[in-house]
């Protein structure tokens, strides 16, 4: 496993490092500085010299570095220098170099704290923030052994990342449900991928152990003679086959939605998910990620965007990008930025908007168009020019994609609904619950 | 507070540090302002050392809270890493901090302890005592931080100090500090072999996979693979049940200690195919668990578990069940995309079913790093079929108008491929790819041009229409391969090209100037040029065998010029023979991995060598090789070639010890004489090849060197027929392109993936 975690700045500074094995030389330090920061041709997030592997990941202004020798769980360093990150942010707000050099003890303290031997240990944020905390005072809470025994408790159950004294006056628990689009259309037209990436976020605030039911229009387990059929492929079956496309449809149409693949936070019961499709889950306290998933089928496209561009002779680009809004008239998507490349020579450029304003920056070659309010079923054009300076350049322009951004609250593209959330509790409480959608661009790009 | 104080102090350590060796040479020079500065800096670092070592001790009795303390204490941990070793000064210092009795004082002074007692033994030793003190302390978190600390601290004194209590922590009534201890049993393993393995520490261990705390249990398991990763004499077996109770507690465990159940599954042996399909089919929820690590390893286990299933339908069941999840890795973070995709391109060898996927979700976005990218060609080129190419290939002609040099030149060379490979979308291919030579990009030129010279000699006599395309841009080329490329097709077609003996002349007149590979190239192209049109060439050949027999260093240049001479000289009509006759096709699959090196990796799936895609022993020597072990239930692989269903069934020789190990605990971890003895579960009489006498192992190790000499011709005829290869064509194969072909497989120094942007990772579209 893990040999030393290493923090460097981006100047190749090494910030931290601290080795686990006694394989982790400091010379190791000079090592990456020089094969990787100080590489521009990098092109791999893995390098492995000898029998030594470096894993980095960028995050701000800092690379942190895993180290191992020989043939690591590579899955498993690059998750936990993820989680690095996760724990960083929910410590110090950003972490970055700056983060870095105020908190050189907490940090290591809590990599003291999340890696054994080169393991990860607990790396939940609510277990780790009893006894590893910015103030050093409140951490000598730790210093009273029976205190202790109840972090060491926490620390290796079942439940790790739940206390068990949590009380709210209001028990509430607000669920969002975020889709993020993914659109890529050739310039004829075609659409070449369409898929939604889901992600449901849930805010907790229950009191004592709550077990809780989730329930969404889900196919598999609305339709009772589909998911009998497939028997034990309940996983999601994205290998069902082109045959049964029509009978998706009719379904979607009815309200049902076909997830291609579902993901879950360590929390929930994946044995019950397998076997009946079931979410059932003892939630953390706060904010967490209970699932993501995607689907492919019956995607629903906010927005239809038609590009017209003509190159005229060297000297000129031709720019008619007309979009419009395929959801429900009583909706409607903030934000929306349309970015329409720009050849590198442009010298100069004009634009014509029916609705919002459109800039042209030149650092980023493109032509934005802003929409802050775009309300369900319009359509609205941009007209462009771009004029270009003469170059010696001879090679063509490699033609950019158009990219969207919006946000829309109350649709979601996939169809997805949460039909229930159940909340169990000993104490028998009544709970308030929230649901929200929203749906985002993903990669939402046009040829 | 103190944390601005950390960070002004952190600038001024660093700048003296760095700075003291220069100035105390430039001081000998004499420069008298320099003498100056060095001085006062050298101050500044002693007097840094002073400045804390005071604070430390400031306070006194009215500091009740060591608030003092823990400020100097901060202060001297941030300067730890980026001060030189200044701070060693202060270790005994520190040492005297230890025993306050603050958890905070105490972790700091911890962590300046296992920073810097390699550095001064002797002081270390001062906090042994308190150390051990400590792991008898009331409150299980000094109890697992001191246990954690001591065993950390490679200093002989600090290990032998460890064992005693180690043996009553691993008994503790505290989860925490129970599963510290089962770590710490492997770190000891790190520091002392032999004191470990004769002392009852790995019995000890083994006996707690039966705590009730999963927790606990997944530690023990990870400590024993980790010791097992260590030592060829240690051998690991988990037998159905205690494999079974693993599973069962999986749920309770916290991710990390799920991946590290699943990685101990892979030491459970199956001896029945029912079992197998059971486990498997209770890892597989494990598949939609949102760590990617968890995810990979669940898949590592069933695609192993896979190989003891006999049903086919149940094997195709699993394999739909893993499809998701991994397509679903492909919206994580670009640094697990990679991995994903990497371990996709391994997974389709083995088992092609699970990504028979629409290709699309491999298509590439705009933004994905070069890496993603890369790889996600690959796959692409894996997956395309008759019935997609079409808008693979639209969409290979998108990537080429990137701007990624590198990027670019591989969807060229993945469509002359395609070409290849699919021969009745040859003539879609090469229609692509003469409408791209069309825009004149010279990088696009040069690499069309070499794999349209790889089309050309899989499809002989069917596509020569399009010469004249080719031959247009033949002053654009300027790299080596392309120009061999072009200089063969020239001489390959040179009763079809009107001016070929004139454009072969335009090459030769620069003849002493060009690469090795393009004067090899220009000497075939002469000689076929002659056989065709004897008048042409008349003039050409004489001036050009000169050329290369007597004017040059090169021996392979000079040999093949003998070899023409003699030819030419001796029978004219079997030299055409021998120069135009018909080759061996060319195939674009022979960079598949062998069926040994496939087998290896997908035991070893989500790990660093599947991103290489290399023999693991080739990256990574210290591994411990993993191999599919024999039982009744293990199928017999796809027959690839003939020699895989023989490598399967390498007979391990007779190892008496492990029959006796699966006795009490879960798994069991145990020592056997014998060093070399590879690892296997206990022999079952149903086993066909078990090799009971000597004679027969002797035999089976006869038939092992066999396969393994011929798999070696194997893969050598196939570095010959290799498309990316870069040999000119030329008669039977040039032989240097080929052994640097040859020298670039066997590397094993370092691998570099940055330099050509992954392209040692293993990739198939070679550049």
């Amino acid at each position: 496993m893990l040999s030393g975690i290493l923090v460097f700045n981006q100047k190749g500074e090494n910030l931290i490092f601290r080795a686990f094995r006694s394989d982790c030389r400091p010379r190791l330090a000079d090592i990456f500085r020089i094969q990787v920061i100080a590489n521009p041709q990098v092109r791999s997030p893995i390098l492995t010299l000898g029998s030594t592997t470096f894993s980095h990941v960028k995050h701000e202004n800092i690379y942190l570095v895993a180290v191992t020798k020989s043939n690591a769980n590579a899955a498993l360093v690059f998750e936990f220098l993820f989680r690095l990150v996760v724990l960083g942010r929910s410590y110090f707000g950003k972490f970055d170099e700056e983060a870095v050099k105020n908190n050189f003890v907490l940090i290591y303290e809590l990599l003291d704290e999340i890696l054994d031997f080169g393991y990860p240990q607990n790396t939940e944020t609510d277990t780790l923030k009893m006894y590893i905390t910015t103030e050093g005072v409140k951490s000598d809470i730790a210093n009273s052994p029976s205190d202790s025994s109840r972090i060491t408790q926490q620390a290796t159950g079942a439940l790790s990342w739940r206390r068990s004294d949590i009380k709210y006056r209001k028990n509430e628990a607000f669920v969002d449900v975020i889709e993020d689009v993914n659109l890529l259309m050739s310039a004829t037209g075609t659409i070449l991928r369409a898929d939604v990436n889901g992600q449901i976020v849930m805010r907790a605030y229950l009191s004592g152990t709550p077990e809780c039911k989730f329930g969404l229009n889900d196919r598999l387990l609305l339709d009772p003679t589909t998911s009998g059929a497939n028997g034990g492929r309940s996983g999601g079956g994205s290998g069902s086959g082109g045959g049964s496309g029509n009978k998706h449809s009719t379904r979607a149409a009815a309200g049902s939605v076909t997830l291609e693949d579902c993901q879950f936070h360590q929390c929930v019961k994946l044995g019950r998910f397998d076997a009946d499709r079931i979410i059932s889950f003892v939630p953390p306290d706060g904010e967490f990620e209970l699932m993501r998933y995607r689907a492919t089928e019956n995607v629903n496209l906010p927005f239809k965007v038609h590009p017209i561009v003509r190159e005229i002779g060297t000297t000129k680009v031709e720019y008619s990008v007309a979009i419009k809004a395929n959801y429900s008239s009583k909706l409607f998507a903030t934000n929306v930025i349309v970015r329409i490349p720009t050849p590198l020579n442009t010298a100069k450029t004009t634009e014509r908007t029916s609705q919002g304003r459109a800039k042209y920056e030149p650092e980023q070659n493109n032509i934005v168009w802003k929409i802050p309010r775009f309300s369900g079923q319009s359509e609205y054009v941009l007209n462009a020019e771009a004029t270009l300076s003469a170059t010696t350049h001879q090679k063509a322009w490699s033609r950019p994609p158009i990219s969207l951004n919006f946000s829309i609250l109350m649709f979601t593209s996939s169809g997805l609904l949460v039909r229930y959330l159940k909340v169990f509790e000993k104490s028998n409480y009544s709970s308030v619950k929230w649901v929200r959608y929203m749906t985002r661009a993903g990669s939402y790009e046009i040829r | 507070m103190s944390s601005a104080g950390d960070a002004k102090l952190f600038a001024r350590s660093r700048l003296c540090s760095f700075h003291i060796p220069k100035f105390a040479i430039t001081m000998f020079v004499g420069f008298p302002h320099h003498i100056l500065l060095s001085s006062r800096d050298v101050q500044t670092s002693q007097g840094k050392v002073a400045e804390l070592r005071q604070e430390l001790n400031s306070g006194g009795k009215k500091d009740k809270n060591y608030s003092a303390k823990k400020i100097a204490l901060k202060k001297i941990v941030a300067n730890m890493t980026m001060s030189n070793n200044d701070m060693v000064a202060l270790f005994t210092d520190v040492i005297e901090c230890m025993t306050l009795p603050s958890l905070e004082i105490k972790k700091m002074c911890f962590l300046f302890l296992v920073n810097y007692s390699r550095l001064k033994p002797e002081v270390a030793m001062k906090a042994l005592p308190i150390l051990v003190d400590d792991m008898d302390d009331t409150n299980p978190l000094v109890r697992a931080l001191a246990l954690r600390t001591i065993s950390y601290v490679h200093v002989r004194e600090f290990v032998e100090a460890t064992f005693q209590p180690l043996k009553r922590l691993m008994q503790d009534n505290d989860p925490y500090v129970r599963k510290t201890a089962a770590f710490c049993v492997a770190k000891l393993y790190e520091h002392d072999k032999k004191t470990v393995e004769n002392s009852d520490l790995i019995d000890r261990l083994n006996r707690m996979l039966k705590d009730e705390n999963p927790t606990v249990v997944s530690s023990v398991l990870a400590a024993l693979c980790d010791i097992w990763g260590r030592s060829e004499s240690i051998s690991l077996t988990i037998d159905y049940v205690s494999a079974s109770k693993l599973v069962s507690i999986l749920p309770d465990c916290s991710e990390w200690g799920q991946s590290y159940i699943l990685e101990a599954l892979m030491s459970y042996v199956p001896q029945d195919t029912a079992e197998a399909l059971l486990l498997a089919e209770r890892v597989a929820p494990r598949l939609s668990h949102q760590n990617s690590a968890v995810v990979l390893t669940a898949c590592r286990v069933i695609l192993y578990l896979m190989n003891y299933i006999a049903d086919e339908k149940h094997i195709s069941s699993l394999c739909r069940k893993l499809s998701p999840p991994l397509v679903t890795l492909l919206s994580k973070p670009p640094e697990i995309q990679y991995l994903a995709l990497r371990n996709a391109i391994l997974i389709l060898q083995k088992r092609p079913e699970v990504l028979r996927n629409d290709i699309r979700v491999f298509f590439c976005n705009y933004n994905d790093p070069i890496y993603v990218k890369v790889t996600k060609l690959e796959l692409m080129f894996m997956l395309t079929t008759k019935e997609n190419i079409s808008i693979v290939l639209a969409e290979l002609r998108e990537y080429a108008t990137e701007i990624d040099v590198h990027f670019v030149r591989k969807a060229v060379r993945a469509i002359g491929k395609l070409a290849i490979k699919i021969e009745s979308a040859a003539k879609q291919c090469i229609d692509t790819l003469l409408e791209l030579v069309d825009a004149k990009i010279p990088y696009i030129v040069q690499e069309a041009t070499v794999v349209i010279r790889n089309i050309f000699r899989k499809y002989p006599n069917q596509y020569e229409s399009i010469i004249s395309n080719v031959i247009r841009n033949i002053d654009d080329l300027d790299e080596p391969e392309a120009k061999a490329a072009i200089i063969w097709i020239i001489g390959q077609y040179a009763d079809r090209i009107e001016n070929s003996d004139a454009l072969l002349q335009d090459y030769l007149a620069t003849f002493h100037d060009e690469p090795i590979e393009v004067q090899l190239a220009l000497l075939t192209a002469t000689v076929k040029l002659f056989i065709q049109r004897p008048t042409k060439g008349q003039q050409l050949v004489p001036q050009v065998l000169k050329w290369c027999t007597e004017e040059t260093d090169d021996p392979d240049l000079r040999d093949r010029g003998y070899m023409y001479w003699r030819l030419l000289s001796t029978d004219p009509a079997t030299a055409k023979q021998v120069v135009m006759g018909q080759k061996p096709p060319i195939t674009a699959e022979s960079e598949k991995l062998d069926p040994r090196t496939l087998e290896e990796l997908c035991l070893n799936v989500g790990t660093l060598a599947t991103v290489y895609l290399k023999p693991i022993h080739q990256v990574f020597r210290a591994a411990r090789p993993r191999r599919l072990q024999p039982s009744p239930a293990l199928q017999s692989p796809p027959q690839e070639d003939g020699t895989a269903g023989l490598l399967e069934y390498n007979p391990p020789a007779a190892n008496p010890g492990s029959s006796s190990t699966s006795n009490s605990g879960l798994a069991t971890i145990t020592t056997t004489g014998n060093p070399t003895s590879p690892v296997y579960p206990p022999p079952r009489p149903a086993y066909a090849v078990e090799p009971n006498a000597g004679g027969s192992a002797a035999g089976a190790n006869a038939i092992n060197a066999a396969d393994q000499y011929f798999q070696g011709i194997g893969s050598q005829q196939m570095a010959a027929m290799d498309l990316g290869g870069r040999e000119d064509g030329g008669v039977g194969g040039g032989g240097a392109p080929q052994s640097q072909y040859v020298v670039t497989q066997n590397q094993q120094q370092a691998y570099q993936p940055q330099y050509a942007g992954g392209a040692p990772t293993g990739e198939l579209l070679l550049l």
